[in-house]
């Protein structure tokens, strides 16, 4: 256990330690502020809550958690201090996990930064916080599915770019095939198939959540993708 | 202490370690030489864990390092190749986490043991300086540092001295020798004077093959010109060629433009009976010298 939390602490410290950090971070910020008020506009509603914010959180952590996730193993490989932390008494589980839990920190503490939004909504209106709150819990839920396979595409390479352009792709296509209009480019296939498809979505899990209901089958959804994840990771660097 | 138990290492079709066997006990100082791409570093890596072999195992303290990987690695301190470090962090707070990572957290017994490993490896002025600004001979000390923190009953270096002036080469093979007695340590090397001024055991390693193991002595007396003795005669010199041509401890004698070269047989000590030799029968000897015979020639003509 205290292995973890070292390797944990040296991970999450590391990140204010890289000035790319902070740039994601401020894009992170600027893009999904900016993304709520001048696209989010576009759907107006008129009540006071977050989902013109949360609607395009999904997309936005595709781009930015494999921008936090692609050095979390690739930078170890290229510098080869995975060597020195592998011939540590630690287990391959430990590490990633630990590494894992400071990346998806990292990603938490820049959801919490937009807290700017339902302060300012709360400022507005009178809001219904139960949605506000199950809508960041799902957030960051779902954030940790993507830096799971972030950190997995991350270990299967040196290269932090291919890491993250894996990782990527893989977070798009996650995102894209539960969007409305692509299940539509399937509309040709059997309606199971187009089910399982956009049941593969982190929009269809999130989006309940967004509106303020919680259930098992989205959480257990975001967990096992996470613990899937993370044991391809481990089976990655057992070598 | 360290056994290395059939190990072996394929890379596609490459095989990079082939078989090696050998145990270190301890007392030992095991040098391991040989040409680039030998297998030197993989077998290290297979030892301490990191590589999984092809077959084969390795056991630390009679602990296997696949069945029970952990409990091995608390055993061993390494340092591995042109050491790898966290670059971010400062000395002292690299040195904190691996005190964390090996399971010294009470502050007391960490304040101590970095001290004792910043004494020992000259990083007072460096302490609190990023490890990436560190000149690389710097680097170097802290991944020693890194690896003897624990006072590990086992320690496996890859090219220790690499990287280091002479001066330090000189401290770190001090204090190697100075760990010597209570460890068991296994170090990498391309500087053969090394081998000789620290270990007792050598292993030369070529395409993965073991070629020898055995002490550096015995290795040194592998040289053609082991024990041979050069002389230079005044005078008429076909009278003490035949001599010695005749002689029973005589391998050859080769003419070296007015200088003769008697190469024993065995590399054995012919000092005495040339002397005597040359008093006996009157030969005006003007010089006499024993020629140097380093290792480099030992591994050149096992390796080449
Ligand atoms: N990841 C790898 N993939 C393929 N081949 C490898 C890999 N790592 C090492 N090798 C090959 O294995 C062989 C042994 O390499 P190794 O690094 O063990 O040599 P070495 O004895 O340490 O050499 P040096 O003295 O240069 O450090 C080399 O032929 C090398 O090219
Ligand atoms: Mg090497």
């Amino acid at each position: 256990m205290s292995a973890i939390l070292s390797i944990f602490k040296r991970e999450f410290l590391s990140y204010f330690r890289s000035s790319l950090a902070y740039v994601f971070l401020i894009v992170f910020i600027l893009l999904s502020i900016s993304l709520t008020w001048f696209v989010g506009s576009f759907f107006k509603s008129d009540d006071a809550n977050l989902n013109r914010f949360f609607v395009f959180l999904p997309w936005v952590f595709a781009i930015f958690t494999p921008a936090v996730g692609m050095r979390l193993w690739a930078e170890e490989r290229k510098t080869g201090t995975w060597e020195l932390l592998l011939t540590l008494p630690v287990s391959v589980t430990q590490a990633v996990v630990g590494k894992f839990l400071a990346g998806w920190a990292f990603i938490t503490l820049a959801l919490f930064s937009t807290f700017t939004m339902p302060a300012s909504v709360a400022y507005l209106g009178d809001p219904d916080w139960g949605p506000i709150i199950s809508g960041y819990f799902g957030a960051i839920l779902m954030a940790g599915a993507y830096l799971s396979i972030c950190s997995l595409t991350s270990a299967l390479t040196k290269s932090q770019v291919i890491a993250f352009v894996l990782g990527f792709i893989i977070c798009l296509l996650l995102v894209l095939s539960g969007w409305s209009i692509f299940s539509e480019l399937f509309s040709g296939l059997p309606v199971a198939i187009v089910d399982a498809i956009s049941n593969f979505s982190f929009i269809t899990h999130y989006e309940s959540m967004m509106r303020g209901l919680i259930t098992i089958k989205d959480i257990l959804f975001f967990v096992s993708l996470i613990i899937f994840s993370l044991i391809l990771n481990i089976v990655v660097l057992e070598r | 202490m360290i056994e290395a138990d059939k190990l072996v290492k394929d890379y596609g079709p490459i095989r990079a370690v082939d078989n090696v066997s050998f145990k270190v006990e301890k007392g030992d100082v095991l040098g391991f030489l040989g040409p680039n791409g030998a297998g030197k570093s993989t077998s290290m890596k297979m030892i301490t864990g990191f590589l999984r072999p092809t077959s084969g195992t390795a056991r630390i303290g009679e602990i296997d390092v696949r069945e029970n990987p952990i409990e091995a690695k608390k055993l061993f301190g390494y340092l591995p190749e042109s050491g790898p470090l966290y670059e971010e962090m400062t000395v002292m707070e690299f040195l904190d986490f691996i005190c964390s990572m090996r399971g010294i957290c009470k502050k007391k017994d960490k304040t101590e043991k970095i001290q004792r490993v910043v004494e020992i490896c000259h990083l007072e002025g460096v302490r609190n300086q990023p490890i990436d600004t560190l000149s690389k001979g710097f680097r170097q000390r802290v991944g020693m540092a890194q690896a003897v923190i624990h006072d590990p009953a086992c320690l496996i270096m890859d090219e220790p001295t690499d990287g280091l002036d002479p001066n330090q080469k000189l401290e770190v093979r001090k204090f190697i020798s100075s760990m010597a007695e209570e460890k068991a340590i296994i170090l990498s090397t391309h500087i053969l004077e090394e081998v000789e001024a620290m270990c007792n055991r050598v292993i030369i390693i070529a395409n993965g093959k073991i070629l020898v193991d055995e002490t550096p002595e015995n290795l040194r007396k592998r040289h053609p010109h082991f024990n041979a003795v050069r002389l230079k005669i005044r005078g008429e010199k076909g009278e003490v060629k035949e001599f010695l041509n005749g002689h029973s401890l005589v391998k050859e004698i080769v003419d070296e433009s007015g200088q003769i070269l008697v190469v024993p047989k065995n590399g054995e000590n012919i000092d005495e009976t040339l002397f005597q030799a040359a008093k006996d029968k009157n030969w005006q000897v003007t010089q006499i010298e024993k020629p140097h015979t380093g290792l480099e020639e030992v591994f050149a003509n096992l390796t080449k």
